[in-house]
């Protein structure tokens, strides 16, 4: 288990330096440089000058990669172009209101999501589980930004029932959680089908099992067998599959957190993309990484521990 | 009670399209094969059935709702938005295709290559391989996109870099189970080369799961195509893309909500229709893979 949870660190470790390497190389690789491709084609030299300097971009490479890390060990994540204002400022701002969106959403997709999936095991073969079947898939094919734009049409604009745009107050709860309902729906809809879906294939390989029979052989209700003695083992998978979504329910944000302009991550990250900032651009591109590449090893290693067979796979 | 001639008719009328009349037996793949052809001839006959140009611009009649002349309105530039959703299908469609052919050709080879060539290059590829997959896509992706600027080449380099390692894995999955069977074995008996064996005997046996899955990850890429152009980071105006649509139908929300309800409606239907014409095309080639649809 030990070696286990180090190999999966190492790793993760590796991928960091991996992608912050990949993006400088590819900056170096790019013709022409970043700094002037930023100010656009009316700046003067010395602006130029300016500019490169602050971004560090007159060092050699292989300087700036070792530069970074020594600073972002330090938490220095440098600073932004045109604000001057240091980037981990701006990530740790932005930062939360992106993770209570990405909660929100995951929790609502689990809270509707799971009993849907039971749902269709104790209904399996009869027209409410194809139906279930049917709208999951849907739900995780639609645009989860398209959901977003028409909800905020139709409760925002048409309706005024919640606000439009931002991550509400500051200090008053209730505008906070009436700013967060519509984008974590948005988000939540097509999770709510991935995991139904899960939950439903999963536990109709458990039902099948021993355990199962010996419950209903003691004349168990069926929604009592479901929920009590399937779930607990079903809900290994989708744990996983949780974790390795925690990437796309990132992706989501992006999307809607542009839609609703609510000050996350996303929409940090999108405006530096747009103004070519390369520290914010690099700086958030490393934090998000770190914590995505931590959720996976964590619910990597979570599911080692409650699954004794993966658990015996790295053992040895 | 039937005669035998047509018993015979039906018969060979069954034996004409097997393929097809499985796959239709089921109505939701039916009316996704319906919304998918209609959405390639949309595409491929696109300036034919377009009314308008879908770049002509008329400040005089911007953000004119539906009407006769037109029937899906006009946007803020008094473009025709029937004609920008047409030929947005066209870049949705040809952007989605390239980039799937694109990705999925370079996962095949590397899976082959990692699956069946030496130990440390496959150790070197599958590192390659999951480190490119255990990264948010999206921030990969918007790197990408800050170095090279915003445009349809970065959108296909985007998107293949970020699919191609599933593929590739799938495949070296695929290579590794069958590199030691007979048949491969009689081939290095007969002293064929590596190529010989990459190309002419793995090569038709490992490609079939990942049809499945690159049909599968279609209504993904259009979907990304139309993200990425809506947040201004995918194709470059005035190419009309279903993302810029519903980007200009945002900003004007509330004086003309038809736009991003045109907008949206292509999307969604585009997604769908692939989405479930793929589901359906899996059930059909490879029952083992039904996993959460009701048999």
């Amino acid at each position: 288990m030990l070696t286990y949870a180090f190999k999966r660190i190492g790793l993760g470790l590796l991928i960091l330096i991996f992608v912050m390497v990949a993006m400088y190389a590819a900056v170096f690789l790019v013709p022409g440089d970043p700094a002037s491709v930023a100010l656009g084609p009316r700046a003067t030299p010395e602006l130029k000058r300016m500019l490169t300097e602050r971004m560090g971009l007159d060092q050699p490479v292989w300087w700036q990669i070792v530069q970074f890390f020594r600073n972002a060990l330090t938490g220095n994540l440098g600073y932004d172009v045109w604000s001057n204002r240091p980037v981990s400022t701006l990530v740790m701002a932005a930062l939360p209101n992106t993770l209570i969106l990405g909660v929100a959403a995951l929790a609502t997709a689990l809270i509707i999501g799971v009993p849907l999936g039971c749902l269709s095991v104790m209904r399996r073969g009869t027209a409410a589980d194809t139906a279930i079947g049917v709208v999951s898939v849907a739900v995780i094919a639609v645009p989860s930004f398209v959901v977003a734009i028409y909800s905020l049409l139709v409760f925002a604009v048409t309706l005024r029932w919640l606000p439009a745009i931002g991550a509400g107050e500051a200090g008053s709860i209730v505008s906070q959680i009436e700013a967060l309902i519509l984008p974590a729906l948005a988000i939540a809809l097509g999770w709510i089908g991935y995991i139904a879906r899960m939950v439903r294939a999963s536990m109709m390989e458990v039902m099948g099992e021993p355990h199962i029979r010996t419950a209903r052989s003691f004349g168990l209700p069926e929604w009592k067998i479901v929920s009590k003695y399937a779930l607990r083992i079903a809900i290994i998978p989708t744990i996983s599959l949780v974790a390795v979504g925690l990437g796309s329910i990132l992706s989501s944000a992006v999307f809607v957190e542009a839609v609703f302009a609510r000050p996350g991550i996303g929409k940090l990250i999108t405006d530096a993309v747009n103004t070519r900032n390369y520290p914010v651009v690099m700086g958030t591109v490393l934090i998000m990484t770190a914590i995505y590449v931590s959720i996976t090893i964590a619910a990597d290693l979570l599911i080692a521990r409650l699954d004794p067979r993966v658990r015996d796979v790295f053992r040895g | 009670m039937s005669s035998v001639a047509e018993v015979g008719a039906s018969y060979s009328g069954r034996q004409r399209f097997p393929a097809l009349r499985a796959l239709l037996a089921d109505p939701i793949t039916s009316i996704a094969l319906v919304l998918v052809v209609g959405f390639l001839v949309t595409a491929a006959f696109a300036p034919w059935l377009a009314p308008y140009s879908p770049t002509r611009i008329d400040v005089l009649h911007k953000l004119q709702p539906p009407s006769m002349e037109h029937w899906f309105g006009t946007d803020h530039l008094g473009r025709d938005l029937l004609s920008r959703v047409i030929h947005g299908a066209r870049t949705a469609l040809m952007i989605a295709m390239v980039s799937v052919a694109i990705a999925g050709a370079v996962g095949l080879l590397l899976g082959l290559i990692a699956g069946y060539g030496p130990r440390w290059l496959d150790a070197i590829l599958v590192l390659t391989f999951d480190s490119l997959n255990s990264l948010p896509m999206i921030m990969f992706a918007l790197a990408i996109i800050t170095v090279l600027g915003a445009g349809t080449g970065t959108l296909i380099l985007v998107i293949t870099m970020t699919s191609f390692p599933s593929y590739a894995r799938l495949i070296r999955a695929q290579t590794l189970a069958l590199k030691n069977s007979d048949y491969i074995l009689a081939e290095r008996l007969l002293d064929a080369g590596p190529f010989r064996i990459i190309f002419i005997h793995l090569l038709p046996n490992v490609v079939g799961p990942l049809i499945i899955l690159l049909s599968m990850d279609i209504p993904v890429v259009i979907m990304v195509e139309a993200g990425l152009s809506f947040l201004g980071l995918g194709v470059r105006p005035p190419t009309p893309s279903w993302g810029s649509i519903l980007y200009d139908g945002y900003t004007s929300i509330r004086s003309a909500p038809f736009m991003v309800i045109f907008g949206g409606l292509p999307l969604v239907l585009a997604t769908l229709g692939f989405t479930f014409l793929g589901e359906g095309l899996r059930d059909y080639l490879d029952p083992r893979m039904r996993a959460g649809r009701p048999a």
